[in-house]
């Protein structure tokens, strides 16, 4: 099939940026997006123009690296997949699709398709684990898990650090992100001893890495590729009311 | 060269408590004087870099992503085993160490692989308190699984993502170094070159993936943990920046690089679909304790699966290793499945595929059993090839997976190279000539957590903090080589683009240094891939400057480093004339068709050494002494 892309330029954090139109051809069904990509680059190489920057890695949806948007839907228009999974079947021949970067104030633009993400691992850092030491720890199975409670835990933890949520919300939160990581620590009984403190410092950093406040639009939700849901942003509000109380 | 592996003496259960003691310790107060240099943020590297931070020591942490919680490691899906034995099912520490020097195909040195055995359970319960949040059972006790190579349930997991789990609780504990200002992370920045100053190993040199700035670090020693060069074939499970640059960098400047031909070729891959194709998809291998795999008994049987009558299916792995069945090693496993479709009893487009059916076990424990254990896998094989696991079988096709060759390094991970230690995927050091599934991340782990921080001690206490700065003559030395390497790359302008000669070094290598290797296809690997490095350097196109964010350009620097890699491959599969593990020469063979190993003559590590561009490697051997297991035809019937 064929189809035409209008792809988002920018050389640098500073350049104004602009929809480019190029024209796909001779892709098949079983490409994934990136392959495609992939084709269009080799061309324009052949051609002596600047391929287009984009990043991924696993290409198996697991590391998160490649969300981008498509026409303005942050990891495209397919439920529960990343952008490395999402197979050209999906689309029809002449098709005309738009790929933008994730666009959000904590998330500058790199140069075309790449943005800097660090402001989430800046999240992370200000407490998103529990502080163990290497070594000197309990047995594994001295720590007894209910198993609702592993799989809730494990639910929360299936995030891959993408960023979508963040595209996808009007006001730029990375609310189900950071949700995400206080419910599965809170949830498991080796985490709870710093509970209180953790929500209380990882919200206070969300926010002063320029990240808005979550306004309950939900459309977080509904983009995130890996199914994390709003009742983890409960979660997290009832841990941090928790932690204002005691 | 003598490679003294300096494994302790003793008995093997005393070895490391023995060179625990022996070893020098840096005290707290010095610890901060010295700086240690981490390459990769891979599991074995976010666990080193977390625990070396940990212990008061300035640590610099590289990675080549954004962050380092998208690792490669972040993919592995089955499992770590450890040997806790839970279940009560038999296992214990020497039974691991024993599975793995037999899985390896005694390829491996004993001592190392008991040390590995040993620390596994303690792997496990750092994980439990970091909050990976591994399955458990009714009563909240940690689950286990079984995998290939073994007879006891000693794999630990957390659903389909064990990798991920395991990583992010390793990235926590690096992000909270990070925090504590004890480690400075340097992501999207891309190890070009290792600084060697009077041989011993002194920092790196680095370009900036965003900027394309070349600068140095200067540091008291420096780990590699920068994974393993299963790209070399291409088309791998591997992600696709996985690459062997920053080890082959090392081994140019005297690390010697130890059995670059044990390559794994994992049974359980997504099969092929055309040309365009950037990766293949591993099935988690924990597919095959439930899954059926078979092939139609009669050749060019073109019926659909649920068509071919029992009795005209043919279960080769349950038909040919009755005692391990579908959970054959994966070198065995995967052998098997090219065997059967060279016969032309292969499935799906092209022929090349086996079904692997899980119609029974719904049959037996019901779909949502199924669904609970592997619906991650049904849904990402569903998203590939539209295909439903659930009412038909799953195709799959081995696919390179794993690279057990790696730099040498001795007992206390130190290359040849004083001062340069290697960790995780990039040593050679625990898997022998084939891994067993669910042992990668055990060792990543084991080397990152439990083992580097006791032998860099020995290594740093015996040398002054901060002797040599990035201004020395070695540092701007190589700062220009690397700037004189880029600049070549972006001056050729040629016509084929970097991706097009990684497709035909590919394919060159999965035909002649493959799953079968031969005499012939290897001396036409060491004859095509000379002519196809010239061509790349004559005629390849890479667009940009160098100073600029460029893609084109650090995937270029990658396959120019596989081009000269492949060969040593080739070179090292052609001097070993044996059939071992992953490694298959089809003129060693026992009557039964399996691998015929020659321990007489090839029960050693085969070391390389560089010698400079256009001429010949220079081979050291390390030979096997096996001490406490016996030297047996491995056999999984
Ligand atoms: C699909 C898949 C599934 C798997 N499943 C399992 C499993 O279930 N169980 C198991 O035990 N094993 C499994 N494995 C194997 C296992 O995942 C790997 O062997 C292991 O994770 C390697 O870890 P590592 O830390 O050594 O390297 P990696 O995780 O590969 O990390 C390499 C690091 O080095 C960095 N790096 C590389 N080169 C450079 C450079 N030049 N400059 C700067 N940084 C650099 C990268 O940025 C990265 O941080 C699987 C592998 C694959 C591909
Ligand atoms: S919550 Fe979902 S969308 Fe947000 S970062 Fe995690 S995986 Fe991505
Ligand atoms: S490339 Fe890793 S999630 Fe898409």
């Amino acid at each position: 099939m064929n189809l035409t892309l209008y792809v988002w330029r920018q050389k640098g954090p500073k350049d104004a940026g602009r929809l480019v139109r190029y024209e796909a051809k001779d892709i098949t069904p079983d490409m994934s997006f990136l392959e495609m990509l992939d084709v269009v680059n080799e061309g324009l190489v052949r051609n002596s123009d600047d391929p287009i920057a984009f990043d991924h890695d696993c290409r198996e949806g697991i590391c998160g690296m490649c969300a981008l948007v498509i026409n303005g839907i942050p990891q495209g228009p397919q439920k529960k997949t990343t952008i490395c999974q999402l197979h050209m079947r999906h689309f029809k021949n002449g098709d005309t699709i738009y790929v933008e970067p994730l666009r959000a104030r904590a998330f500058p633009v790199i140069r075309d398709l790449v943005v800097d993400r660090g402001s989430l691992d800046r999240i992370i850092q200000s407490g998103g684990y529990i502080s163990t030491h290497t070594g000197g720890v309990p047995d594994g199975n001295a720590i007894l898990v209910p198993k609702n409670d592993a799989d809730k835990a494990m639910d929360a933890a299936e995030c891959i650090g993408c960023g979508a949520c963040v595209a996808a919300c009007p006001n730029g939160s990375a609310m189900l992100f950071t949700a995400a990581k206080v419910t599965q620590l809170a949830t498991l009984p080796q985490g709870r001893t710093e509970a209180a403190r953790r929500v209380c410092v990882m919200t206070e950093e969300m926010l002063s890495q320029g990240f808005g406040n979550c306004g309950n639009h939900y459309e977080c939700q509904a983009a995130c590729p890996k199914g994390i849901k709003v009742q983890f942003i409960a979660k997290l509000n009832r841990e941090f009311i928790k932690a204002k109380l005691t | 060269m003598v490679l003294d592996g300096k494994t302790p003496s003793g008995p093997l259960h005393e070895k490391w408590d023995k060179r625990k003691q022996e070893m020098k310790l840096v005290s707290p107060a010095n610890k901060r004087k010295y700086r240690i240099i981490v390459v990769g943020t891979g599991l074995a590297g976010a666990s080193a870099a977390a625990t070396l931070g940990e212990l008061g020591y300035n640590v610099e942490a590289f990675c080549f992503q954004d962050t380092p919680r998208r690792g490669h490691s972040i993919a592995a899906q089955g499992g770590i085993n450890a040997a806790k034995n839970y279940p009560s099912d038999g296992d214990s520490i020497e039974r691991l160490f024993m599975d793995t020097i037999k899985g390896g195909d005694f390829r491996a040195r004993e001592a190392n692989v008991y040390r590995l055995a040993s620390v596994s359970g303690n792997i496990i319960d750092q994980a439990v308190a970091q909050g990976v949040p591994f399955a458990r059972d009714y009563a909240g006790y940690l689950d286990n699984r079984s995998f290939g190579g073994a007879q006891v349930s000693r794999t630990f997991y957390a659903r389909g993502q064990t990798g991920q789990q395991l990583l992010l609780g390793a990235y926590g504990s690096l992000m909270r170094q990070i925090r504590a200002g004890s480690v400075r992370l340097h992501p999207r920045t891309e190890m070009l070159d290792l600084v060697t100053v009077n041989g011993e190993a002194k920092g790196i040199t680095v370009r900036d993936l965003v900027t394309g700035e070349v600068s140095s670090y200067a540091a008291d020693a420096v780990c590699l943990a920068t994974g393993g060069y299963t790209n070399v074939f291409n088309l791998s499970t591997n992600a696709a920046g996985s690459n062997v640059t920053a080890a082959y960098r090392a081994y140019k400047k005297g690390a010697l690089f130890a059995n670059p031909c044990f390559t794994q070729i994992h049974p359980t891959c997504i099969p092929v679909t055309g040309e365009h194709q950037s990766k293949l998809t591993l099935m988690s291998e924990s597919l095959r304790n439930d899954g059926r795999v078979w092939v139609p008994k009669n050749k060019d049987d073109k019926r659909k699966a649920s068509d071919i009558p029992e009795p005209e299916r043919d279960y080769f792995l349950e038909r040919k290793y009755p005692a391990f069945g579908n959970l054959a090693p994966r070198d065995i496993a995967s052998r098997a499945a090219k065997e059967v479709c060279d016969e032309g009893r292969g499935v799906g487009p092209g022929g090349r595929g086996v079904y692997l059916d899980f119609a029974n076990a719904i049959d037996r424990l019901g779909e949502g059993t199924i669904r609970e254990r592997y619906g991650n896998l049904f849904e990402m094989y569903e998203q590939i090839t539209a295909e439903n696991a659930y009412h038909q079988p799953m195709r799959i096709y081995p696919a390179p997976h794993y690279t057990m060759g790696g730099l040498w390094v001795d007992y206390n991970l130190e290359s040849t190279i004083p001062g340069l230690f290697v960790l995780g995927e990039a040593n050679f050091s625990d898997h022998g000539a084939n891994r067993l599934g669910a042992s990668a991340l055990m060792q990543g782990l084991a080397d990152g957590y439990f083992i580097i921080s006791y032998t860099i001690a020995n290594y740093l206490a015996r040398t002054t903090p901060g002797a040599v700065t990035s201004d020395h003559a070695e540092f701007l030395k190589s700062r220009e080589d690397v700037a004189c390497f880029t600049g070549k790359l972006l001056a050729i302008n040629g016509k084929r683009t970097v991706n097009d000669f990684h497709r035909e070094l590919g394919r060159l290598m999965w035909e002649n240094v493959g799953m079968a290797r031969s005499e012939a296809s290897l001396k036409s690997a060491l004859s095509l891939i000379p002519r196809l490095r010239a061509e790349f350097w004559e005629n390849v196109k890479v667009t940009g400057t160098g100073s600029e964010l460029n893609q084109q350009l650090e995937k270029a620097g990658r396959v120019a480093d596989f081009l000269e890699f492949g060969e040593l491959m080739a070179a090292d599969a052609l001097h070993r004339n044996e059939s071992c593990g992953g490694h298959f020469r089809v003129e060693y063979e026992m009557p039964d068709g399996e691998a015929k190993r020659d321990d007489e003559n090839f029960c050693y590590v085969a070391a390389w050494e560089y010698k400079g561009a256009d001429k010949a490697p220079e081979l050291h051997k390390e030979p096997l002494a096996f001490e406490n297991v016996k030297l047996a035809v491995r056999s999984y019937k």
